[in-house]
């Protein structure tokens, strides 16, 4: 016993003793952390949206396009500017916005009688950034919520909608080039239409009842047929809940990242050791070889586990991220992740031969860990194969189990499966580190 | 004679077709300094690792005190001090937690461990640095603190790898007093080496390794005697290497034991200086060599090696 503490504090009295190095492992993971945290999110509840920014000309200038503006104004998703069109095509080629819309001349009466005839529609301009295509789809469904709304208020609402109704009528009575039975058909609904809308007019207070309404009576237009409640997941109460912290998702990926990083120096040190001859001294000693792999291991673990409490100390008083779930489950995440990160590096000094030689594919295997783990991005960005393959990345069970634990506020239960998985691939590296390391190596 | 303290029978190491260790036998005799000596790439360090249970030899058989080895935790290791040829220290340690460590390693008592350090730094004359950053040393106070490593546990038998690598003669002599201590206290020595002058100083008997292989192993005044007792060794640098096309017919003057062209260096053996030199000189005048130095010296283990193996001992 007393060989393998001394081992430990050995480790732990060089880890302190290099305070450039110890500062440096522990502000960078913190400052990389705040960074993405604040990118993914922040903290909910306490930052906006920027909203998407687009540029909007209007050469209609009708009731129906002032209509659509002000509702796209006042939309938080978009960050909308009006300007003439030759600027908006100029902000798209300077990447200065995402989207630029241009609504074209007679916009607003053009796609009011094109709703119930067919043939030529009024064609509105999306111009967008090709390297923001996701945004650009995100604004064309906005747009088509604002347009639709708009034009359909327009038809189904008092004179207005009465005229389209008789002109379409009219358009029909001429040829429409239906069938009979289509023609028949449509008449008759726009007949009932007028008629309804007359009736409309003719009674204040059913419009104005229905005016009150949701939108879906006279007057209102077409609207969503629905209501979204933008309601976060929430734990359950009793556990004293907090929202969404995207803090807690960055802090877990840079902690980890940064452990396992720290692994690679481990392994590569142990490799070193052996070109210094080290090795040799304390191969001379009586100890088992498994006295050796656990001493450097169980340093390593209580090195990655003060790193890791640091950096979430950190994140707890500055971006006030929460463990709502179960603190036995989040130290068992940290207990697990720490291990992982030791044996991976007795794993490294187990495939390499010099530090130079392993460096290159040690970093390459922490790279794909920390990646494919979802440290840096989540994985529900990844396809669908890559997230099926990325079952088998303990790095990823990390990750879950993070977020079950912090801000998702799941119970112990949700930490276990996690758990298992970080100490069997502990297991598994500890087991080839001792089956594989060179020992008779010089 | 009581049971030799360390006993060696019949070692082999190979490295795929290379036979790194290849038969060796020796002895190492309680209280002995036994030089281990060969040029770089003999198999001396190999020799060593498989003493200390660093390696396991393919066959052959390594008894410490009658007893093999058995296993990486056999308390049989205490007995052993391995001094490798790396300065294995940690650097950002002080010299006392440095020694601390590689105590504790044999599961020292705290008290035992603090007086056996104190001991061990007053040995190689570090006391007053016990507290600096191993970093901060010199070379030869890194190599001294490296000997103070491994007498933490009172080992019976040194192994020390080639202690002086990369020192200054000061740091060098200060090993070798170092060295000197320790036997005096009764410790038993086996010194690897490729110096002559470090095994003619400290050791009482030397084994000469060469490709793995034992070419001799005896105590240095019997080697000498095996060289040639009274003979001398004469050196002659000539002022451009010749073609050597006379040196079988100089080998035939009387009084000459050996003669061997390197370059333009001549090294010969003789029986009396005084009766051949003369003869040599008028030899080479006659065959158009030009002599720009001329030395003599008797017999030493550097000129045992080259009759040996024919070879410097530097060569590799």
């Amino acid at each position: 016993m007393r060989p393998l503490l001394a081992i430990i504090r050995k480790d732990l009295k060089l880890h302190v003793g290099n305070r450039r190095a110890l500062i440096l492992t522990l502000a960078v993971p913190i400052a990389i952390a705040s960074f993405f945290g604040s990118l993914f999110g922040g903290q909910s509840g306490k930052t906006k949206s920027s909203g998407v920014p687009i540029q909007i000309t209007d050469l209609d200038d009708s009731t129906i396009t002032r209509k659509i503006l002000t509702n796209i104004l006042a939309d938080a998703s978009l960050k909308a500017t009006l300007v003439p069109e030759a600027e908006a095509r100029a902000a798209i080629k300077q990447g200065k916005t995402a989207v630029a819309v241009i609504f074209p001349k007679n916009f607003g009466a053009d796609a009011s009688s094109s709703f119930f005839s067919p043939g030529a529609k009024p064609e509105l301009t999306v111009l967008h950034d090709p390297s923001r295509n996701i945004e650009s789809s995100m604004v064309q469904g906005i747009l088509m919520q604002h347009i639709m709304q708009a034009v359909s208020q327009n038809i189904f609402s008092g004179t207005g909608g009465r005229q389209l109704a008789q002109n379409a009528l009219k358009r029909l009575d001429l040829g429409s080039g239906l069938s009979p039975a289509d023609n028949g058909a449509l008449r008759g609904l726009l007949t009932n239409v007028d008629q309804w809308l007359s009736r409309v007019a003719a009674n204040t207070n059913l419009a104005t009842t229905a005016g009150r309404g949701s939108g879906g009576g006279a007057g209102g237009g077409f609207s969503l047929p629905f209501k979204m409640k933008d309601e976060e997941s929430e734990a359950p109460a009793e556990s004293g809940i907090g929202r969404y912290n995207g803090y807690a998702h960055s802090f877990a990926g840079m902690g980890m990242q940064f452990v396992l990083m720290a692994a690679i120096d481990w392994g590569l040190g142990i490799l070193l050791e052996r070109q210094r001859g080290l090795w040799r001294r304390l191969r001379a000693a009586p100890l088992s070889r498994r006295t050796l792999l656990l001493g450097r291991a169980s340093s390593s673990t209580l090195i990655a586990l003060s790193t890791l409490a640091i950096c979430w100390a950190f994140s707890m008083v500055v971006f006030h991220v929460q463990i709502n779930g179960s603190w036995l489950g989040f130290f068992l995440i940290n207990l697990g992740v720490s291990t992982f990160a030791a044996s991976l590096g007795l794993f490294i000094a187990a495939l390499g031969r010099t530090p130079e030689a392993t460096r290159g594919l040690a970093i390459f295997v922490l790279l794909m860990l920390v990646m494919l783990g979802g440290a840096w991005i989540p994985s529900f960005i990844f396809p669908a194969w890559l997230q099926n393959v990325t079952i088998f990345i303990p790095t990823r069970w990390a990750m879950d189990g993070y977020d079950a634990m912090t801000w998702r506020g799941l119970g112990l239960s949700a930490a276990l499966a996690p758990a298992a998985v970080l100490f069997a691939a502990t297991a598994l590296c500890g087991w080839f580190a001792h089956r594989c390391f060179r020992w008779e190596a010089d | 004679m009581s049971s030799p303290l360390l006993e060696i029978r019949q070692l082999r190491k190979t490295y795929g077709s290379l036979a790194a260790v290849d038969g060796v036998s020796f002895t190492v005799q309680r209280g002995e300094c036994l030089g281990l000596l060969g040029p770089n790439g003999a198999g001396k360090t190999t020799t060593l690792s498989m003493l200390a249970g660093l390696l396991t030899p393919d066959s052959g058989q390594v008894l410490i005190d009658g007893r093999a080895l058995a296993g990486d935790t056999d308390p049989l290791k205490r007995q052993l001090g391995l001094v490798p040829q790396e300065l294995a220290l940690y650097e950002d340690l002080t010299a006392a937690e440095n020694l601390a460590f590689f105590g504790a390693l044999y599961s020292l008592e705290k008290a035992t461990l603090h007086q056996r350090m104190a001991d061990a730094l007053a040995i190689v004359g570090l006391a007053d640095r016990a507290r600096d950053k191993a970093r901060t040393f010199s070379g030869g106070m890194k190599r001294r603190l490296n000997l103070a490593a491994a007498l933490l546990h009172d080992p019976q038998l040194l192994l020390l790898d080639e202690p002086t690598v990369g020192v200054d003669p000061q740091s060098r002599n200060a090993i070798f007093d170092n060295i000197e201590a320790l036997r005096a206290r009764g410790k038993t020595i086996l010194y690897t080496t490729h110096y002559m002058e470090e095994v003619e100083r400290l050791c009482d008997r030397v084994v000469i390794v060469d490709h793995g292989k034992v070419i001799a192993d005896d105590t240095i005044a019997a080697l000498r005697a095996r060289a040639g007792s009274g003979g001398n060794l004469l050196k002659i640098t000539l002022a451009q290497a010749p073609a050597g096309a006379w040196l079988p017919a100089l080998r035939q003057l009387a009084g000459i034991r050996s003669a061997e062209l390197a370059g333009a260096l001549l090294s010969l053996e003789l029986d009396d200086l005084t009766a051949s030199a003369s003869p040599i000189l008028h030899f080479l005048r006659e065959h158009h060599e030009t002599i720009v130095h001329l030395s003599s010296d008797r017999p030493n283990l550097e000129s045992i090696f080259l009759t040996l193996t024919g070879r410097q001992l530097r060569d590799t």
